[in-house]
């Protein structure tokens, strides 16, 4: 191969590492000091194995499979085997997220951008720059392996030994690999980084609800995603590392295939076909509403089909989470303490506030939308006519609001749809999509924070998305953690009644509302007085 | 009475002061010209009038209403082109026109044609695919195919080609005919000089010089071209000449109003073989108020050189 085609690639590789010299050690850091936590945190739950045994039945369900994957070790539930079963697969989807956000705003991002075009005048070969990005990761992807590895190795838990450490590091690295090569293919085939990234993530979540699939009883499925691979490395119990390298394998090919593609294309093109559009607007586009809804158009039925995958998923392991109580002796005990309600319902409340987060994500995208078009110049289009800026700034939360209403509802009744056709005495609908729908005030406080951010602090717009992740934490890990209580309640999604376990709480679900509006309003006050950046 | 006007307009970024007290105003019927080089206040002096801005002192009025509270009814009879179109890369170039048509609630749909047929403008292609050049067609299409009784146009040429930029001036004498208004910011001198009536200078976000070209170029003075028998050695010295340039024996400068008459007479002794006297273009009149304010010598040179060619 002409070595002139990879004129540069070190320069380059320096200069992608000074771009991001804060976001990917901040990235390493995140994954290194979550995992030690957590590591830390098992060991202070559960102080000896009877302990460490309780818990290790009360995950022997398909409902905890689909979720986490499958659990090796459960017979000897080691502080390793828990971490292995719970952590890594949580782990390496956000680790599967760096690296397609990394690489794309790298090689598509930068391309669309035009700042490729100015690299590429330079003496620099024409496979540079995405070989550089593709180094990067690797390095970074090591980085990751080593820090998490040596770092859960260094907390001197005694069954959490060298190799099974540096495996479970070693794991999240080879799929943060994958998922670059992946993206990198991506950034080939699409002719934008909007569409680079969708596709991207949609095979990383469809992977993700696959291999849910696929480890609760059609195996081959989990053979489809990396994610399926890697749980097959039983880190801490067995410690394979062929699903290491096959991923890696799996990784080089897609990293070639993508080097390959760059090769016979030309710069600013794509293999996904570009085609001509309408010469004129049609009568829905013409308003900021009709615009607003048409950038959106697209994410939204995305995000809107996969809500109700996650819904459906989670509903598909409803019947065998049914006839596997039935089997268990200890179970029925178990539930005999939360008269009323089955434990196919207890489990419902907590499946519903993990999607009722996960369906917030799309809801906040929609209102901080106008955020990134101001960010892109493209207000004054708007406002240099005659539309007001509540005019502007109401579309994007109409949108917001009617997202989260499709979302939760779709969540609702996937999991409802799906559990129902699975069980053998189902629920009636209404019980899930209530469950579902009950969340909607905790999302609009969140549309709300993301309005008042955009009219006060427009900079700090990104603090909504921590809060969300605190949210997150709180409500899904704390209650595995025993956090303190006050945490649960510092979130909104901590104040939904949890429907059909506890009573209706219309008086929180009234504050909540009243809190979303206040904040609404408060939005609309800042947007009318503050400049407009360019 | 006034369609825009402006009186000691300030706005801080800041400790930046990007507006400094300007005080600009156009007349119905009038092109106005706003120059100035990249960051003197240019742009921030129209998203003030656009209320995109919120001036931090002074008033800004378009139509005898408030740019900021008002910006709404205001925008109905305006049209804007920005320098810098930024687009929506998934939608079309057609798609885009019709919805920023619409946003100003008028419909422009046979001019629309015509003006898309002027410019050459392929309505169909996705914005992302444009260029520069063409994102600009887009946004004057959508801007010119409306009826506006003001026009504020940021460096609308900036990317066009000399084919576009004469259609984009023909389209400027037509709307003057029809009295309507323009307040056209640029640093092409030389379309400012040929489209406008009123022109102001803007440098550090300060107008330092405001009025009809006959004005300012009576304010300036003339280009004296000059050949004699005797070389002048101290011309340099003599008030009132500023900018002295020589090439093979010719010396032109400038020579401020008041003082033509002492200048003349010094410049007689030395035996004239020949004398022209110009007015000075716009650019010279921009090129020395820079200088004034300590632009290199480089720039100045260049100028001249220009001129000499």
């Amino acid at each position: 191969m002409n070595k002139s085609l990879f004129n540069g690639t070190g320069t380059l590789m320096r200069f992608i590492w000074r771009r991001d010299r804060l976001r990917i050690p901040i990235w390493l850091l995140s994954f290194a000091v979550v995992s030690m936590v957590t590591a830390v945190a098992f060991t202070d739950l559960y102080q000896n194995a009877a302990e460490r045994q309780a818990i290790a039945e009360t995950m022997r369900n398909p409902a905890m499979t689909a979720m986490v994957g499958p659990g090796y070790g459960l017979d000897n539930y080691t502080e390793g085997a828990m971490m292995a079963h719970q952590m890594l697969l949580m782990t390496a989807v956000v680790v599967g997220l760096m690296s397609i956000l990394l690489v794309a705003r790298h090689t598509r991002s930068d391309e669309e951008e035009g700042r490729i075009e100015l690299i590429r005048s330079l003496p620099v070969g024409r496979l540079s720059t995405l070989q550089s990005v593709l180094l990067v990761m690797f390095i970074v992807d090591i980085l990751l392996a080593v820090t998490t590895g040596l770092g859960l190795y260094a907390l001197g838990i005694s069954s959490m030994d060298l190799e099974g450490s540096l495996l479970y590091g070693a794991a999240l690295g080879a799929v943060g690999l994958f998922f670059a090569a992946l993206t990198a293919v991506f950034a080939q085939l699409s002719q934008n980084s909007r569409n680079t990234v969708g596709l991207s993530v949609i095979v990383l979540l469809l992977g993700y609800a696959l291999r849910a699939i696929g480890d609760i009883g059609m195996e081959a499925l989990s053979w489809t995603t990396p994610l399926g691979w890697v749980l097959r490395s039983e880190v801490y119990v067995q410690n394979i590392w062929w699903p290491v390298w096959l991923t890696i394998g799996a990784a080089c090919l897609l990293a070639v295939l993508a080097l390959y593609l760059n090769s016979i294309r030309d710069l600013g093109s794509g293999f996904l076909p570009a085609r001509t559009g309408k010469a004129h607007a049609s009568p829905a586009l013409q308003s900021s509403l009709g615009l607003a809804v048409r950038l959106q158009r697209t994410g939204l039925v995305a995000w809107a089909f996969g809500l109700f995958l996650i819904g459906a998923s989670y509903g598909s392991v409803l019947g065998d989470l049914e006839s596997f109580f039935a089997d268990v002796e200890i179970m029925q005990e178990f539930l005999a303490a939360a008269p009323g309600s089955s434990l196919t319902e207890q489990f419902i409340p907590m499946l519903m506030s993990v999607m009722a987060i996960i369906g917030t994500i799309p809801v906040l995208l929609a209102i901080l939308r106008l955020k990134g078009e101001e960010k892109n110049n493209r207000l004054e289009h708007f406002l240099s006519r005659a539309v007001s800026r509540n005019r502007l700034l109401g579309s994007y939360v109409v949108i917001s609001l009617f997202t989260s209403f499709i979302m939760l509802s779709l969540a609702g009744l996937g999991i409802g749809l799906v559990g129902n056709a699975m069980m053998q005495e189902g629920l009636p609908l209404g019980v899930f999509y209530k469950a579902a729908i009950v969340y909607l005030p905790a999302a609009w406080v969140m549309t709300g924070l993301a309005a008042a951010l955009i009219g006060w602090l427009p900079k700090a717009t990104g603090l909504v998305w921590l809060y969300l992740v605190f949210s997150f934490t709180v409500v899904y890990l704390g209650a595995l953690f025993q956090f303190p209580e006050w945490t649960e309640k510092a979130t909104p999604f901590g104040h939904i009644p949890q429907l059909p376990v506890e009573e209706q709480n219309w008086m929180a679900l009234a504050i909540l509302t009243v809190i979303a509006a206040v904040l609404l309003i408060a939005g609309f006050a800042g947007f009318n007085r503050r400049d407009i950046s360019n | 009475m006034s369609i825009l006007k402006t009186s000691a307009l300030t706005k801080d970024f800041g400790n930046f002061t990007a507006l400094d007290g300007v005080d600009i105003e156009v007349g119905k019927g009038e092109v106005y010209g706003f120059i100035g080089p990249n960051g003197a206040g240019k742009s921030t002096a129209i998203r003030v009038l656009l209320g995109i801005l919120k001036a931090t002192s002074g008033k800004a009025e378009i139509f005898g209403l408030d740019a900021w509270n008002d910006a709404v009814e205001i925008h109905k009879r305006v049209a804007y082109v920005p320098g810098d179109v930024n687009l929506w890369p998934n939608l079309t170039g057609g798609e885009v026109i019709d919805l920023f048509v619409k946003l100003r609630g008028g419909n422009g749909q046979s001019r629309r044609e015509e003006l898309v047929r002027r410019f050459g403008l392929d309505p169909t292609k996705k914005c992302r695919t444009y260029s520069k050049g063409n994102r600009q067609k887009v946004a004057l299409v959508a801007a010119l195919s409306m009826e506006a009784d003001l026009y504020i146009l940021d460096e609308p040429t900036s990317g066009l080609d000399p084919l576009m930029e004469r259609v984009f001036q023909e389209w400027v004498a037509e709307a003057k005919q029809q009295g309507k208004s323009i307040l056209l910011s640029s640093h092409i001198l030389s379309e400012v000089e040929k489209l406008c009536d009123k022109v102001a200078i803007i440098r550090q976000g300060k107008i330092i010089e405001t009025g009809t070209l006959r004005e300012l170029r009576h304010l300036t003075g003339s280009i004296l071209t000059v050949e004699t028998k005797r070389l002048m050695p101290l011309l340099h010295e003599v008030k009132g000449v500023h900018g002295i340039r020589e090439h093979q024996g010719i010396v032109s400068f400038q020579v401020d109003t008041e003082k033509m008459d002492e200048v003349m007479r010094y410049v007689s002794g030395f035996g004239v073989v020949r004398l022209e006297s110009s007015l000075p273009t716009l650019e010279e009149l921009f090129m020395r108020h820079y200088e004034e304010g300590g632009a290199t010598q480089e720039q100045e040179a260049a100028s001249h050189e220009q001129k000499l060619v």
